[in-house]
């Protein structure tokens, strides 16, 4: 439990960086979601054609020569630019911060489909003969590779490593970050999530196949967790980087603390490939509430998962009414404004609600025309975003395929 | 292809594989990595773009021909008279 804990054993956050679909910082992703303006725009890509997709815009060659992002890739230039940014944010003084004492924990869905993928199709143009398959590919799909990038353009030492968390990685690099943390194995943790999903043509073929890719003559009514007419998921792009600290640490410099990670939970679904289980979604945000020594009713808002996917948002909806039977509880969904950013979604989601401390509204999930009555959840925030009296805890939710599931608290301090 | 020809195009390919460097200023007679940022992969990458565009295989041996864009150009020559240049 965290509560109680001593203050070096507490984490903070100290710095944001992110980009999504729509903002590429934290300010302008906030206003996008109060604005309740999407990301999701028309895409093309190989061999799948027109579809949609949450595409970001950030400055690639803001912390990159041309030549780091020509031979690195796309993920790679997402958590660079995202690490940097949290790095600026946080106000630590960087030039003197022990590279040695930095850990990086990346969340990443998959990596080294867009890679391969751009590999083979070149090879296709020399009838497939391997004397010209690209040295780079080893060092670009490496699973490491976007930790891997950030550290090399940050000059840092300590450990860096990506987490395969499926969609539950962005909470996954929190998670770790934290605990790294506590175990002392760093002093400052660059934890979050990434994806550079738009980029694989097989990501949105095999969602299609699945009958889960969404579409909608509109782009920015695609994504439409909770609602009837829902069609399935928009793929999107995106990162979310946390400077974390212990708060001992934090306090000393005198540095803003955004939030407390105040509880967190993993668990496995052991039950179906691509089918949730709502019984293990509501056995995990227990046990993150358990950890954090609090119950369903002091949860002012949860960060829901829902893709948009038939199935996947009505389980969600049944573990949540499960756990927060009678709470005052508020639901939202960021999905609905920018798509799935899959590694990203996660740490995405939970930060587009972070300035609720402060603001004290709580975003809205869009698109809700028809609600469907199998999502129906007291408290759910449609279409409009909502003036709260404060807000002190949110609890944000993040699954994956192959049944993981994870649960991130943060309390305002 | 004539020397000049030759020298441009070696020139275009390291315009894709040192994209921040101003190439005007560079001296033919002296090794490219005294003048630009170059590392192996980089090396690497002039060999596979003459592959690639060119269909002309440098053995490993001969790798050290690459050093100079002098030096290269002259080690092409043979390789690449008779080829049109590419539009």
């Amino acid at each position: 439990m965290v509560a109680g804990l001593p203050d070096r054993e507490r984490i903070v956050i100290t710095g944001i960086g992110l980009t999504a679909p729509n903002g590429n910082s934290l300010a302008e992703f906030r206003e996008a979601l109060l604005a309740g303006r999407s990301g999701v725009t028309p895409y093309e890509i190989r061999y799948v054609g027109k579809t949609l997709a949450g595409v970001c815009t950030f400055d690639e060659l803001r912390h990159q020569k041309k030549k780091d992002v020509r031979r690195g890739t796309r993920a790679g230039s997402v958590g660079i630019y995202c690490a940097n940014e949290a790095i600026r944010d946080s106000g630590l003084d960087w030039p003197n911060v022990d590279p040695a004492g930095v850990g990086i924990y990346i969340g990443v869905t998959e990596h080294g489909n867009v890679e391969t993928e751009n590999e083979i199709y070149e090879l296709k143009g020399f009838d497939y003969d391997t004397k010209y398959w690209s040295h780079h590919h080893n060092p670009r799909t490496v699973a490491n590779n976007p930790a891997g990038e950030i550290s090399l353009n940050l000059g840092i030492t300590g450990p860096h490593y990506t987490i395969g968390a499926a969609c539950a990685a962005g909470n996954a690099g929190f998670i770790q970050g934290a605990q790294m943390l506590r175990l002392g194995e760093c002093d400052v943790a660059l934890a979050g999530g990434v994806s550079e999903s738009v980029r694989t043509f097989g990501i949105f073929a095999s969602f299609k196949s699945q009958g889960a890719l969404a579409w909608h003559e509109d782009p920015a009514r695609a994504s439409r967790p909770f609602d009837k007419e829902r069609n399935g998921i928009v793929v999107a792009e995106g990162g979310c980087i946390y400077v974390l600290e212990r708060l001992s640490d934090a306090r000393a410099r005198g540095a803003r603390i955004y939030g407390e990670i105040a509880g967190y939970a993993m668990n496995s679904d052991a039950s179906d490939f691509v089918l949730p289980n709502p019984r293990r979604q509501a056995q995990c945000v227990r046990l993150a509430l358990r950890r954090a020594g609090l119950a369903p009713q002091q949860i002012d808002i949860v960060s829901t998962h829902a893709t948009g996917t038939t199935s996947g948002d009505a389980q969600e909806c049944d573990a949540l009414r499960e756990v927060f039977n009678g709470s005052p509880t508020r639901f939202n969904n960021a999905k609905s404004f920018i798509g799935h950013a899959m590694g990203a979604a996660g740490a995405l989601e939970l930060t587009g609600n972070l300035p609720a401390f402060q603001d004290k509204v709580c975003h809205a999930t869009i698109n809700v025309d028809q609600l469907d009555p199998e999502c129906a959840l007291d408290g759910l925030v449609a279409n409009q975003p909502q003036e709260t009296a404060g807000v002190d805890t949110i609890l944000n939710n993040s699954f994956g395929m192959l049944g993981i599931n994870s649960v991130v608290i943060v309390k305002k301090i | 292809m004539t020397t000049a020809e030759i020298r441009l195009a070696v020139l275009d390919i390291l315009e894709g594989i040192a994209p921040d460097e101003d190439l005007s200023t560079l001296k033919d007679d002296e090794p490219f990595r005294q003048q630009l940022e170059l590392d192996s992969m980089d090396f690497l990458d002039i060999v596979m773009e003459l592959r690639k565009r060119y269909r002309v295989q440098v053995p490993e041996d001969d790798y050290l021909e690459l050093a100079s864009m002098q030096s290269t150009v002259a080690y092409l020559e043979p390789l690449m008279k008779d080829m049109e240049v590419k539009g």
